[in-house]
């Protein structure tokens, strides 16, 4: 019974162990994101991520990689769309804006996004969470902007 | 079965098992969504129907753990369950729950509501009253397997079992906790996502193999309970750090790098060593149990436990690796054969042990249960392969060649049609092995072969 004994504390001293280090970690990480790899929350910003969340866009786009696999990335979709219109951020707006809009295509054989009653304000809200999303240092992910 | 209140666990089985076949049932029509997107895009969007798939895969997971331990907790502490009536409750709560999920998701019910609505993080969707009663169901399962055995015989199997159940419990906390701050948000939504699947919930599967290696090989106890201390050990010691491969690009410091691929890769070792326990325990297991499908479910689920977790997890882990893969078919693969090997085989290794006991009888059925472990495994491996090939091929054309991501999905119609194939028999691998499980016969119809006498 020695062996058993000698496994249970190791088991649970080890276990302690990496938790705390995992915790200090985590803590230090928390510090990292709050002053260093996000830009400062806005009021619209918080809004954007409540649409975002309400909508389970979740669910077919992936956000930084996570997500479902069955539409494309969105955390670098604003700067997509800058590149696309010039690097014009009034122009990327719009754009985004009139690509949600005008879904679902009804195209047979195409993938179908639904068409969601988003107000002015919620559109503008959910582009600028966009716009806050791929400024995050994400370590130079995804390594294109196809992402 | 030695005590009445095992039963209890016939309950949860059976809605575990309803569940099962809504979450199949919805995996093969968003499989054939991939194939034809039009289908019922206007009535029930592909997120919806994704979110049912998920999100019942896990309620269904939990339900059978709960109706393991039910069944496991009497025999380890040697006393009836603390209250049954309670357990009962416990289900009812998540009956209810379950319902207001499926009804509140398809309708859409309460739109935006924060307290009745659907949320939008990925597998914690449920609406916060849902999650309250998720809540309460657990406090009142806690209560009632921790009660049984504070007052019974404490064992090993039990210690670790319980720990991995109360683990479970705290983690889903953070489902409670939503940073507006999307890193912070991802940072401790992976505390539920990952340190369920990497961690606790590797607690319960070590106890489960325990317990049903106690039973199926019939091996000393004392030899069991040195290797679960290793098991849980080697479980936790590389799957808490090895979060960190979650934390590589989403905004978290760049050490993440180092120490998530070294720890997960190290989340092979407890697999393997899982499956070195079950193989060591039937060789050196002194009996010949009856319940031959129940052995075979058990091994198959350390083995695909250790291909899908391990290696396939393996696969991607890395980070320079990682960097390429990350969000594409290759994470779908392996999602797939990990929680089929690790958490469906466990659950029906469990089942396929229990029902025979629960219902009083010798195993019955054991063939076709055989023929259902299979082709359902079969069909899974086909499934992890061809979303493999997807995956590398999604990952040269995307991420290597920077083309657009709708271009490149056109490329890789043909795996996702194999997929679907295979799909379609993981269904009727489920009904086959159902079929088996709660529909006994008097006499087998090909009885196994009886072991020859030495």
């Amino acid at each position: 019974m020695q062996t058993k004994s000698t496994a249970r504390n190791i088991f649970f001293g080890g276990t302690i162990f990496f938790f705390v280090v995992f915790v200090l970690l985590v803590a230090h990480s928390y510090s990292y994101i709050v002053n260093v790899s996000t830009p400062p929350l806005t009021d619209s910003v918080v809004r954007g991520k409540k649409v975002w969340e309400e909508n389970a866009c979740i669910d077919c786009h992936t956000l930084l990689g996570e997500g479902a696999y069955y539409a494309p990335e969105l955390g670098n979709v604003w700067k997509r769309y800058l590149a696309n219109n010039d690097n014009d951020p009034k122009a990327a707006r719009e754009a985004i804006i009139t690509w949600i809009k005008s879904m679902p295509t009804g195209v047979e054989g195409r993938r179908q996004m639904p068409h969601f009653d988003l107000t002015d304000q919620q559109l503008n809200d959910l582009v600028d969470f966009f716009e806050w999303t791929s400024k995050i240092n994400t370590q130079n992910w995804p390594p294109n902007l196809a992402g | 079965m030695k005590y009445q209140s095992q039963k209890i666990s016939l309950a949860y089985f059976a809605f575990a098992m309803v569940l099962f076949v809504v979450q199949v049932l919805m995996g093969v029509v968003i499989g054939y969504v991939y194939l034809n997107p039009n289908f019922l895009a206007e009535v029930l969007p592909f997120n919806i129907l994704r979110m049912l798939h998920t999100n019942s895969l896990i309620v269904w997971l939990l339900t059978g753990f709960f109706g393991i331990a039910y069944y496991i907790i009497p025999e380890e502490a040697e006393r009836e369950i603390e209250n049954p009536t309670l357990a009962y409750v416990q289900l009812a709560i998540l009956v209810l729950g379950t319902a207001g999920v499926v009804v509140t998701y398809i309708f859409d019910l309460f739109h935006g509501n924060p307290f009745l609505g659907k949320q939008g993080r990925e597998f914690i969707e449920q609406p916060v009253w849902v999650q309250l009663g998720i809540v309460v169901a657990a406090l009142i399962f806690l209560y009632n397997v921790t009660m049984t055995v504070l007052k019974g015989r404490k064992t090993a199997v039990a210690n670790v079992l319980l720990l991995g159940l109360w683990g479970i419990a705290i983690f889903f906390l953070f489902a409670f906790y939503n940073p507006a701050n999307l890193a912070l948000d991802k940072m401790f939504w992976w505390w539920i996502v990952h340190l369920w699947v990497e961690g606790v919930w590797e607690l319960v599967m070590a106890a489960v193999l325990a317990f049903l290696m106690l039973k199926l090989a019939g091996v000393d106890r004392e030899m069991v309970e040195k290797w679960i201390y290793g098991l849980a050990a080697l479980s936790l010691f590389t799957g808490i750090l090895g979060t960190g491969h979650h934390y590589y690009w989403i905004g978290t410091p760049a050490y993440w790098q180092w120490i998530g691929s070294i720890f997960s890769s190290l989340e092979v070792v407890p697999f393997f060593a899982m499956v070195l326990f079950v193989f060591t325990m039937v060789w050196k297991g002194q009996r010949e149990h009856p319940n031959k499908a129940a052995l075979l479910w058990t091994l198959g689920c350390a083995v695909l436990a250790f291909f899908g977790a391990g290696i396939w997890g393996f696969l991607h882990t890395l980070a320079p690796v990682n960097y390429y893969t990350h969000g594409t078919q290759v994470t779908m693969s392996h999602g797939h054969l990990a929680f089929y090997g690790a958490y469906v085989c466990l659950n029906l290794a469990f089942i396929t042990y229990a029902m025979p006991k629960l219902l009083g009888r010798e195993p019955y059925n054991q063939v076709l249960n055989m023929v259902s472990f299979w082709v359902m495994t079969g069909a899974m491996a086909f499934i992890t392969f061809a979303l493999t090939f997807a995956g590398a091929v999604q990952t040269h054309l995307q991420r290597v060649r920077g083309e657009n991501f709708m271009d490149v999905q056109d490329e890789l119609t043909l795996f996702y049609l194999f997929r679907e194939g295979a799909g379609v028999v993981v269904l009727l691998a489920v009904f086959l092995y159902l079929y088996s499980v709660f529909v006994p016969r008097e006499k087998e119809i090909i009885a196994p072969a009886a072991t020859p006498a030495e």
